[in-house]
Parts: C-alpha cells; structure tokens; sequence
C-alpha cells in the first residue's frame, strides 16, 4: 500500500460531502417538477435512500461491489461485511486515500443512483413499497454492477470498458432501471391527456445547481487524487453542463420559439450525466461537443415516452439513460491517452480503429440488460410483497396528506386547523 | 339594496378601488378568480410538451350598494377598468333581499 497522501484524502473528503449534496439537489430538481400536492413525497423518496442505502451499503453492498472478486468479475466477495479489514487495500486499487474513505465515496454513488430511480415513479409509489425497492435494488441491482465496472476486478473493467465515474453504473443503470419500473407501477390516473406540468420550476433549478455544483465532487473526486487529472475531469465536466443547456435551450427555441427555465436546467444536467463516464478521459474540446450532442439528443429523447406510452414522469430515461449511453459511446470516438494513461486503446477519432468503441458498446449493451431485466423482476417481487402503488384516491388526494399527513404548502388563509393530540 | 359584481383585469384593481373610495363607496370584497371569455388562454411549455392553459387570473369585485347607487358604482368600475383591449371583463348588479352588519344588528340600507 503507498502512503496516504494528505492532500489526496483532503480532496475526496471534500469530494464526498459534495456528492452526499447531490440527493438533496436532486429532490429538489424532482421535487420542483412534481405537483404540490406530491412535492414531499418525492422528497422524501429522495432523503430516505441517502439513509437506507447507507445501511444496506455499509452492511453488505460495499463489499458486493468491491470485495476481493468471487470468479468471472462478477460479485465481490464477503471480506468487507460491515466494513470490517478496512485497513486492508481495495482489492486492484493503488489508493493514497483511506480504503474507508474510499468506501464513503462510493457509497454517495450508491445513494443518489437508487434516488434517481424515483423521477420515473412520480406521484404514485407507496412509501413502505419504495423503501423496500430501494434497499433490496442498491444491494441487488448497483452493488454487482459496480463490481462489474468500478472494481479493477470486475469483467467490464477488465474486457476494458472506460467508465471514469459512472455512465454505465450511475447513469445507465438508473435509466434502465427506471424504464423497468415505470412499466411495473403503470401510468398516473389521466397521463398523458391530462397536463401536470412543475409546481415550482425555482425549485428544479436550485435543485439543478447544487447537482452541478456537487457533481465537480462527483466527477473530479473519481479521480481519487488531486492531481491534474482531477483538474481536467472538473473543467470537461464543467463545459459539458454548459454544453447541454446551451444545447437544449436552442432546440427549444427552433422548435418552439421560446427558451424555458426548465430546458435550461434539463440541458445542463443532460450534459453532465453524459460526461459523467468521459470527463477523465477526454480533452476539452471534445467535452464540450459531446455536452452539445448530449443536450440536443436528450431534448429529442424526452419526447419518446408520448410515443411508446410509458409514464417515465420526470424524464429519468430520457436524459439519464440516453445521455449516459452517449457519453460511455462518446469514449470509443475521443478517448485519449494524453489525458489518461488508463487508456490503453486510444479513440476512433485519435486513430485508435474501432475496438474501443466496440468495447464501449459492450459496456452499454451489459449495463442495460442486467438494470432493466433485474430491476424489472426485482419490482415485480416487491410488487407481491407489499403493492407499490397507491389507490387511486389516495393519487387523487396526493400523496403528501395521503402517505405522510403532511402539506408542502400552507399559506394559512381558509384551512381551519385545531389540535387534537 | 345591489350587489354590484365585477370580473376585471387584475392590474387595474388599484383605479377601479380609488375610483370607488372617491365615489364613496365604504367597502368591497375581492377574490382571484379564473375564467375565460373572449380573451382565451394562453400556450405553456414543458420539456416540449405543449398545454394550452384555458383559464386567465381574474379579480372578482363585490360591492354591495343602495338601489339608488348601483348604476353609477357599475359605470364608476366600467369606466376606471377599462382598456379598450380584449378581456377588460364585465360589470353586472343583482337584487339583494338582506344585508346585516354582523358588529351591530343594523339591517337594510343602514347596514351598508
């Protein structure tokens, strides 16, 4: 084991607070989007994994993910089962950081992936069902996946499938899982003939900047050091954001004739969902053009569920499953190892032929099959167990007052209220 | 007694209630209240998806006024309220039987 270097753990402690920040952006970002009368409930959904993630994640997930591998690259083994031989390596890791900080890194990845599920279920879950999902999905769906490509061990990281900080394990595996469990729990009541447009587009885009803002964590803090590849993961991170919204706004004015809030902050986030996988991979340029591609194509993509007919409410497959599936392809074309040195075959476009395209599509073609066709088993299993969605009363009513005997918003004028306990 | 009702443009609440106040009248209710009439909605757009929104924000004012008021407290709103543009709304009274001030028992006309 090398040294633990101060500076190197002082930056992924760092980087680790900003990605915890990233869950409450992002229910803020949902939240905003949703109707007031289910705004806390989505909130909640969202605060509620960053706690049973942790426990299933430091309990048994994290060494799913990243214990020494079982055979084939495909689970961790039971080494680190709450977290004990933390003064042990990361099996394949060379770390200057605490395995143990490494370990509360990756776990806000955990989190805010099974938090991101929840935009595609808007309105309608049943609390207790969504608890349930959560857990079971972090330690049965993401906790392989991230040994399959986050673990050096695991068998996409070995067949050398690029994923810096998680195209294929955040981004993909959520827009996966999320289509999955939008078939499962079905259409809210009236969609799409009836309109439920945000309740408080402030919300989504304070919501969208703490998620910019955290995902300099996210995306800068995968380089696990604070060297110069940090650097450059931060400043492709950060023109692929502006890429997307740039992007996104532009479509909506050609197509509609007017520039929205909403397509500002959907733009920016679609851009960095798809340099999520890149950002420690590429030169500038080349981010900025795929936060251009991403936002444009995302901006295209959210229209797809009026067609197919699913009730993907708040676009988790259109911009996290598609931008992520751009970002991990982008890499076959303008991967370079004059960034990275991890690259070993260089993009299509840096004269590297196609292999590494093809290894990227691999990578895709994996994380997608295994999201979707687990979570949709997984979902129709919690299903039984405890029915995950609400009656249609209780949509009606919201679930805020039905679920949780809450309102988002009083503003005291005719509600009488009395104490009665 | 009258019930003088009008549905007007939100941003002109302010002159139609200093107009009324220099006409006399004592006191008004108002409500925000949506509807449409010739003036339709309007379009809004979210993530593409396009609704068109039917209904546009409009104050509603009551006054209640003696009989022998009621047609200049309708002209007094018509003439501070209006436009000239589409959707400047409508003014129109109808009968009342029974107005009691609730702080002093006062009935009819005293209770205005």
């Amino acid at each position: 084991m090398p040294p633990i270097d101060s500076g190197d753990t002082g930056w992924v402690l760092v980087c680790t607070a900003l990605v915890l920040l990233m869950t409450p952006g992002l229910a803020f970002f949902y939240g905003g989007m949703v109707r007031a009368k289910s705004v806390l409930s989505m909130l909640m959904q969202n605060y509620v994994c960053i706690a049973i993630v942790t426990v299933v994640w430091v309990v048994l997930g994290y060494t799913l993910a990243f214990g020494s591998d079982v055979g084939g690259g495909l689970l961790g083994g039971f080494r680190f089962t709450g977290l004990a031989h933390q003064a042990e390596p990361v099996p394949g890791l060379t770390l200057t950081i605490p395995p143990l900080l490494f370990m509360a890194f990756q776990l806000m990845f955990a989190i805010i992936t099974a938090a991101l599920i929840s935009g595609a279920i808007a309105d309608r879950v049943r609390f207790g069902a969504f608890v349930l999902f959560a857990a079971l999905w972090s330690l049965v769906v993401y906790s392989p996946l991230a040994h399959w490509a986050f673990s050096p061990e695991g068998w996409m990281a070995k067949y050398g499938v690029l994923d810096f900080a998680g195209g294929t394990v955040v981004e993909i595996n959520c827009g996966a899982a999320a289509l999955a469990i939008a078939i499962v729990v079905g259409r809210r009541h009236g969609w799409p003939r009836e309109a439920m447009p945000p309740h408080s587009l402030p919300l989504t885009l304070l919501g969208a900047g703490l998620l910019w803002f955290g995902w300099f964590g996210f995306n800068a803090g995968s380089a696990l050091k604070a060297d110069g590849l940090a650097v450059h993961a931060l400043v492709n991170t950060h023109l692929a954001g502006v890429g997307g919204l740039i992007a996104w706004i532009g479509m909506e004015r050609l197509k509609t004739g007017v520039a929205t809030t909403l397509g500002a902050a959907s733009g920016a986030v679609a851009g960095l969902v798809a340099i999520t996988p890149a950002c420690g991979y590429l030169d500038p340029m080349p981010s900025l053009l795929l936060g251009l591609l991403a936002g444009g194509a995302c901006e295209l993509a959210v229209q797809l569920k009026y067609r197919l007919g699913y009730d993907d409410s708040l676009d988790v497959v259109g911009v996290h499953f598609v931008g992520g599936v751009i970002g991990t392809l982008f890499l076959g074309l303008f991967a370079t190892a004059a960034v990275n040195p991890a690259v070993v075959h260089e993009g299509l476009l840096y004269g590297g032929g196609l292999g590494q395209l093809g290894r990227q599509a691999v990578g895709v073609l994996a994380a997608t099959a295994w999201s979707f066709t687990a979570t949709y088993l997984l979902a129709v299993a919690v299903n039984r167990v405890i029915p995950l969605r609400v009656s249609h009363e209780e949509e009606a009513t919201g679930l805020d007052q039905a679920l949780h005997s809450e309102s988002a918003y009083d503003f005291g004028s005719v509600r009488s209220m009395g104490r009665i306990g | 007694m009258r019930l003088v009702t009008a549905v007007l443009k939100p941003f002109k609440l302010d002159d139609v209630k200093t107009a009324l106040e220099a006409f006399g009248v004592q006191g008004m209710t108002v409500s925000e209240v949506q509807g449409f009439g010739r003036q339709r909605g309007h379009t809004e757009v979210y993530r593409g998806a396009e609704y068109t929104v039917s209904f546009v924000p409009k104050v509603k004012l009551e006054v209640l006024v003696d009989d022998a008021d009621a047609a200049d407290v309708i002209d007094v709103i018509s003439k501070s309220a209006h436009t000239g543009s589409i959707g400047d709304g409508k003014v129109w009274s109808t009968p009342v039987d029974e107005v009691v001030r609730v702080r002093t028992g006062e009935r009819g006309a005293e209770a205005l």
